[in-house]
């Protein structure tokens, strides 16, 4: 045997035992993606599951209904579920509009402009994150609560409070606006533009990712929220979010006893939209997420 | 402890660089108080020369001024107006007379009383015509405090607009001496699109911030200084009124009352380092890790993986958490499945036992948390060189040596500060805490104190639990807010000061 086919053979025994190694790891990592994939979809598939069990109402020790139907969702309609979806929606969708148009603001400005008290401003943001907001809202509670801005006619005081301050939450946009290169607003600029137009006719356009970010966040946030709706609605039914509203029927065990599988239901009726829509924008989600994190 | 130069640490062993760096970490705690305070006189320093250059600034434009100028001491944007800026001037008039107003009618009670919080309190009045008691009701300590600070607020806002009215009239003196022409109100509202733009843009999510963050904060600030809770209301039971410094000692005291509010604090504090700890380093680490599982070459489907997890982001917080929380409840589905199993033969309760409890919240918080350092971890996987790899497995590199020395130290530079906030988040993460466990198991050692303590509580839901209970007490819940503030801040000066990165935010433009 010549030296060179002694060269090819150890090549190529090599490259067996490296695709053999690669083989096996390869199956133990999906061996470990399909156990995280299923620990991952259990929960949401039993909350599927539960929700169409028609023979109790309560806890059970078994996932898969003895009797299927759709009385819980039906049953849902004569709850106050439907003004508690009507409430979070109204709210979602008022923020995500002004939410984003301020925290579009906030950072396009922290990241084009130079101005005297910029570095200032944003150290002083930084200090007061630090605060936990829960502080704030026991006396925006009892501010709104004079204002008579509780309980049923929570709805113009939560959004009030919800778009106040998110100017706070700025980081990620600007990030995103870092990454426009300032020589575009300048030529602009040289070309007789003003300020404002160079953000309209230039910036906003290349800014669509982040911008469908926002929306994306400022919409889902209300729907998550709970700390803030609950001091709102004071517990009084006809004032509470989804959230609020599906937590106190599992607040106590006689509560849970008779609306587990009905908290199901509500779950996935509030769930499936938001998680369809989610999905779809994924893509720009990420954008926003890895951006935010490395640009700090 | 004896600092060691690049030099001789490289000479180190493995153990010794840890305790090295270990060393190093706890040392940099008393430095990052100290920095701390030394930052806060820094400010006040600065703030009182900044406060002494205006006012000297203020007399020599007075002595200096022609008539106009002096005027405008008195009546606001006086000079603006006999100098052909009308619109300027009137601003600055009609805020002028707006001040003046609310001073007169409303804010000068509303400071008179700042100071007492109200003198006459609900008490029992006697009526002749229909011979009965009823209660009359005094002051209000509460919106005494609110319209206080309000007031004091405006008050700094008036003293900014008149050293500004002052600022323009120089400004217009030396624009008219060097012969120039003033801008006309036309040229004023015009650069409000260009050259002040950002004014325009940052006034309505500032204004948000001072009224409905600033603002409250301030004034819970204060609270913590009085005796405001459930049974002194500021209104209709009895007002409140300033203590001084007692909430602090109260918190830090072993016995008030028959509880030791050192003792729960000190277990709260523990239980949210401890908490913060592993729910920050067990995502980081194992997000990262199926980051790589998902994006190793070779591996198919890598969407789907993808997708399924961020089902977790996707779905409201509030309905998994609760979900899972009653999965794992004494007559939960785990429990059903285990007992059926034949794993157990008697129910395991998981929100009982104290450590256990604890240890399933940081597992739960694991399903909840991966997701997103999956994905971030994700996004900077990609940008590694991968030439990096390509040289390192030339050089005999094996995978786990290529993980520790490319990989993780990458990471760990790029992704610094977002392990800091991660950190301080998860100290403030109520969500996971209390849609899980609402705290329980009970705490014994923290019987008495307000809110019923439990062994998963954290500072934030302890506060929580303290402003919503039956027994609520305002003052506590404001003195556990400013230690959180506290330690966070601590937090942050020390791992800022330590991290490698502090990193130059012009390098990205």
């Amino acid at each position: 045997m010549s030296n060179e086919n002694i060269a090819e053979l150890e090549k190529r025994k090599r490259g067996m035992g490296l695709k053999a190694s690669a083989r096996l790891s390869n199956t133990i990592i999906y061996i470990l993606l399909v156990v995280i994939s299923i620990i991952w979809i259990i929960p949401f598939l039993c909350i599927v599951l539960q929700s169409f069990r028609v023979e109790s109402t309560w806890k059970v020790g078994y996932v898969i209904p003895q009797q299927w139907g759709f009385d819980n969702y039906v049953k849902l309609w004569s709850t106050n579920f439907p003004r508690w979806y009507l409430n979070t929606f109204v709210i979602a969708l008022v923020v995500a509009v002004v939410q984003t148009l301020i925290v579009l603001c906030m950072s396009y400005t922290l990241s084009r402009f130079r101005f005297k008290m910029r570095a200032g401003l944003m150290r002083f943001m930084l200090i007061l994150g630090m605060f936990p907001g829960m502080l704030a809202m026991i006396i925006l509670y009892r501010v709104l609560d004079d204002l008579g801005m509780t309980g049923e006619n929570m709805l113009p005081g939560l959004i009030l409070v919800y778009v106040a301050s998110s100017g706070m939450g700025y980081y990620v946009s600007k990030g995103f606006f870092d990454t426009i290169p300032k020589s575009l607003d300048e030529a602009a600029r040289i070309d007789g533009a003003t300020r404002a137009q160079v953000l309209t006719k230039i910036i906003l356009p290349l800014a669509k990712p982040i911008v469908i970010y926002t929306i994306l966040t400022a919409f889902m946030g209300p729907w998550g929220d709970f700390v803030f709706a609950r001091y709102v609605s004071q517990l009084k039914p006809l004032g509470m979010n989804v959230a609020v509203g599906l937590q106190s029927w599992l607040a106590t065990d006689t509560m849970t006893h008779d609306y587990y599988t009905l908290f199901c239901a509500g779950g996935v009726v509030v769930a499936l939209p938001v998680a369809i829509l989610f999905m779809c924008l994924q893509k720009y989600y990420v954008e926003g997420v890895t951006g935010g994190a490395v640009k700090g | 402890m004896k600092r060691y130069s690049d030099l001789e640490y490289l000479r180190l062993s493995k153990g010794q660089k840890f305790l090295y760096k270990l060393a190093s970490f706890f040392l940099a705690i008393p430095r990052g108080i100290g920095t701390f305070f030394l930052g806060i006189g820094r400010f006040f320093k600065k703030l009182g020369v900044g406060i002494g250059k205006e006012i000297s600034d203020v007399v020599m434009t007075f002595v200096k001024g022609d008539w106009k100028t002096k005027t405008s001491y008195l009546v606001m944007g006086f000079g603006s107006i006999a100098r052909g800026q009308m619109l300027r001037g009137l601003l600055f008039l009609l805020f002028e007379a707006v001040f003046i107003f609310y001073m007169v009618t409303a804010g000068g009670y509303w400071m008179s009383m700042l100071p007492s919080l109200g003198k006459i309190g609900p008490h029992e009045e006697y009526n002749m015509v229909l011979d009965t008691h009823y209660t009359v009701y005094g002051d209000n300590s509460f919106k005494i405090l609110l319209y206080g600070v309000l007031t004091l607020f405006f008050i700094v806002a008036f003293l900014y607009t008149w050293r500004l009215n002052i600022k323009q009239n120089k400004i217009s003196e030396d624009i008219l001496r060097s012969g120039k022409k003033l801008k006309s109100g036309k040229d004023d509202l015009r650069s409000l699109v260009d050259d002040q733009f950002h004014k325009t843009l940052l006034a309505l999510p500032l204004i948000g911030i001072l009224v409905f963050t600033v603002m409250p904060i301030v004034f819970m600030i204060l609270v913590a200084f009085t005796n405001y809770d459930g049974s002194h209301n500021g209104y209709s039971n009895a007002l409140f009124t300033w203590v001084g410094l007692d909430n602090f000692k109260t918190i830090f005291s072993w016995d008030v009352g028959g509880v030791n509010y050192a003792a729960t604090f000190g277990e709260v504090l523990t239980w949210t380092l401890i908490w913060a700890f592993f729910a920050t380093f067990t995502n980081y680490f194992l997000g990262i890790f199926v980051a790589m599982m998902i994006n190793k070459k070779g591996i198919r489907l890598k969407k789907v993986w993808r997708t399924i997890l961020v089902l977790t982001i996707a779905i409201p917080q509030f309905i998994s958490l609760l979900y899972v929380s009653k999965m794992f409840d004494i007559n939960g589905l785990v429990n059903g499945a285990l007992m059926s199993l034949h794993i157990t033969d008697h129910a395991i309760d998981f929100w009982g036992t104290p450590w256990l409890a604890r240890i399933m919240v940081i597992v739960i918080n694991i399903w909840i948390g991966i997701p997103y350092l999956m994905l971030i971890a994700t996004g900077i996987l990609m940008n590694i060189p991968a030439d990096l790899y390509e040289s390192s497995r030339i050089d005999g590199a094996s995978g786990w040596k290529q993980f520790t020395k490319i990989t993780l130290p990458y990471m760990l530079f790029i992704t610094g500060p977002y392990l800091l906030t991660s950190f301080t988040g998860n100290m403030n993460n109520f969500n996971v805490i209390y849609l899980l466990t609402g705290g329980r198991p009970t705490n014994p050692v923290a019987s008495g104190a307000a809110g019923s303590v439990g062994y998963t509580d954290l500072l934030i839901t302890w506060l929580f639990k303290i402003t919503t209970g039956s027994d609520t007490k305002y003052y506590l819940a404001s003195v556990v807010g400013i230690l959180v503030f506290l330690v966070v801040a601590l937090f942050t000066l020390i791992v800022y000061g330590l991290l490698p990165s502090v990193k130059n935010e012009e390098d990205f433009q």
